[in-house]
């Protein structure tokens, strides 16, 4: 594809993106996602999950506009509650109370407010570049790829899911291999066996992803964090969020390597927008000339994971609308909601539906300016939410679970699956379990056995089909080092270590589960 | 608490592999519907092992603190009452009642506010997600 065609095709988007009826949808699906990043417990996956069915009256475009409005909103709108209360409203916000806080606690939240809030806006809107330019020839790559590449980048996908998550490596490959289990529930596509249904029918067509999410991130979230007192909440004043000339200059690198280094790791499977926010601050901390500066109020250090978080969340977009294969779980929570819609994401996408594509790209610029205008003004506004005493937020929010799960398939078996799971989640999390690899398993459970079984069909049942064809034997040979690399735990705590992903779990779970 | 963990991840999958059995397996070459099971268990078996023997080191079981259980029991009774609610009491009864039951039992806020927050939550989602989005609902025996 040409520039000329990229331009001309774009151009499309801001057709349809900038009609007052998408714009519209842009800036509900922002608020939403900003109050949704804010609220301590209900970050986007849960958020995504509950509002999906808000968006069944809509056309697929205006569905997908307002959908992706709240997953970046809600990157957005995390920061506020890290800086200002060091809580982060979601995972990928950890990192920012350190420093974000820091700075409150030295009467500059307004400017680390500001950093964040602009820097979100650059990495945001330089990284739709990057998904604009890498999607299509990704996509055209892509249709070379049969049921053994497809198994292949499947498997890969998992292993650095759970390689690159900061927990234990066999607990994250225990919880991606649970997820797989759950998602055996069902009819077999094959052979139409009905599996593990135990005299439900409802179970026919599997577990879906939103019972499953809104219980492990959302439910269990309320049950860790019921009973206990409001934390303080300190307001900034809209006359102390300008940066000061030196905080501008301090944050024009670490917002330039922060989107950079979001974007690459966004791509690759895996808690993308959260692992990007510690490898961004832990290279900040790297190249300072004062790294003893971190931890008490560095700008960089808001600068770099604001910047890394939300250029992740575009390019964690790339390998869902070019080849249909979620990189973690919020993308595979927003491919079943296409699929609810009637998208098949994936290689044809591009060429048989280029006004929802080259739509969804323009509204994500359009998404972009409009976060960057509620954010700063409105940020007082924001914090307010916080004051609400737990006591009486969380029953609010589990009424929005019970109705968002029921509301899917209208069957109170996702409300029992939303109740176990929740139970699930809380006791996993006070085991120091990840959750986020079950969601993962689950939404790529029945095409990772489909691949697999069509791959051995097409080659008569020789398992020579993973390894005669470059590019699975590529993909696969990667998975192998990965796991040999994780048999060495020397090498491989200290290359974690390094990066600053260590204990990155453990933090982000103490961090969300006790404010 | 590893141990432990690991043990009862080891329970699971050891059970997965006993309901698998009734699933046809078919051939190494030519996988049935009983394959990828057993295949997953049996990888989750070995990953529980390799938890539960490399456990030594973790916190132990009593490190973990579970002040906040009273409340999460109530709410996931709340989420059984509403699962056997539904569809026998209809969306604004159900919520209704767990929103209230939980305002006023649990957290024991003031009458004035329970009832205004749960009529409000009860009618008020009714009225957006029913009425506004027409997202399907159900309704009670007395028709709300």
């Amino acid at each position: 594809m040409t520039m000329t065609e990229t331009l001309q095709n774009l151009y499309l988007g801001f057709t349809v993106a900038l009609a007052p009826g998408m714009l519209l949808y842009a800036f509900i699906g922002c608020l939403i996602g900003t109050l949704v990043g804010v609220l301590p417990g209900v970050g986007p996956l849960a958020g995504i999950s509950l509002l999906l069915p808000a968006s069944f009256g809509l056309d697929a475009t205006s569905a997908i506009v307002l959908l992706a409005g709240i997953y970046y909103g809600a990157m957005y709108g995390g920061s506020t509650t890290s800086i200002l209360m060091r809580i982060p409203g979601e995972a990928a916000s950890v990192m920012t109370c350190i420093d974000g806080y820091a700075m409150t606690r030295k009467g500059r939240g307004g400017a680390a407010l500001a950093i964040a809030a602009v820097g979100s806006y650059a990495a945001g809107t330089v990284s739709v570049i990057g998904l604009m330019l890498m999607a299509p020839p990704l996509a055209r790559f892509a249709l070379r790829f049969g049921p053994p590449e497809y198994f292949a980048l499947l498997l890969l996908g998992l292993l650095v899911l759970a390689y690159m998550s900061g927990g234990s490596l066999p607990k994250s490959l225990a919880m991606a291999l649970l997820g797989l289990l759950l998602g055996m529930i069902g009819i077999d596509p094959m052979t139409g066996y009905f599996r593990f249904h135990y005299g439900l029918v409802e179970l026919g067509d599997g577990i879906g992803v939103v019972p499953v999410a809104v219980g492990l991130f959302g439910l269990s979230e309320i049950l860790l964090t019921a009973g206990q007192a409001a934390p303080e909440v300190i307001k900034p004043r809209l006359r102390e969020l300008l940066p000061s000339r030196r905080e501008w200059k301090d944050s024009a690198w670490p917002i330039a390597r922060g989107t950079l280094l979001g974007f690459l790791i966004g791509i690759i499977p895996g808690s993308a927008h959260i692992i990007s926010s510690f490898v961004s601050y832990a290279v900040e901390r790297r190249l300072s000339k004062h790294p003893e500066r971190f931890g008490q109020g560095a700008v960089e250090g808001v600068a770099g994971p604001e910047s890394a978080n939300n250029s992740a969340t575009s390019g964690a977009f790339v390998p869902m609308l070019a080849l249909g294969v979620p990189s973690g779980p919020i993308p595979a929570v927003m491919l079943a909601a296409m699929m609810v819609h009637g998208i098949s994401p994936g290689p044809l996408l591009i060429q048989q539906q280029p006004e929802l594509f080259w739509g969804f790209i323009a509204s994500m610029y359009v998404g972009n300016i409009v976060l960057l205008i509620l954010n700063l003004p409105l940020v007082g506004l924001f914090v307010n939410i916080l004051r609400i005493p737990y006591p009486i937020l969380y029953p609010s929010i589990l009424v929005f679970c019970l109705l968002g799960v029921y509301a899917v398939n209208g069957s109170v078996i996702d409300i029992w699956i939303m109740t176990m799971m929740g139970a699930l989640g809380y006791l996993l999390r006070k085991f120091d379990f990840e959750t986020a690899p079950i969601v993962l398993g689950l939404v790529l459970a029945p095409m990772l056995e489909m691949s697999f079984r069509q791959s051995l069909s097409m080659s008569s049942g020789s398992y020579a089909v993973f390894v005669n064809r470059p590019i699975a034997l590529v993909m696969l040979a990667f998975g192998v080092l990965l796991l040999v690399l994780s048999l060495r735990p020397l090498v491989a705590e200290n290359w974690r270590k390094a990066l600053g992903l260590q204990g990155g779990a453990n933090l982000e779970e103490k961090n969300s589960s006790s404010p | 608490m590893d141990r432990i963990s690991g043990s009862l991840l080891a329970l699971f999958a050891l059970w997965v592999i006993w309901e698998s059995r009734n699933l046809p397996f078919g051939t190494f070459r030519n996988p049935g519907p009983g394959y990828m099971p057993i295949l997953l268990a049996s990888a989750l078996l070995l990953f529980s092992v390799v938890i539960a023997l490399t456990g030594g080191k973790a916190e132990r079981l009593t490190s973990i603190g579970w002040k906040e259980i009273s409340h999460a029991t109530a709410v996931l009774a709340a989420c059984i009452f509403a699962a056997l609610g539904m569809e026998r009491f209809g969306y604004r009864l159900t919520v209704l009642l767990v929103a209230a039951v939980l305002l006023k039992a649990i957290e024991r806020k003031s009458w004035f506010l329970t009832i205004t927050l749960a009529v409000t939550l009860a009618f008020g989602t009714f009225y957006v997600f029913y009425t506004l989005l027409r997202v399907p609902l159900p309704f009670g025996p007395l028709g709300i």
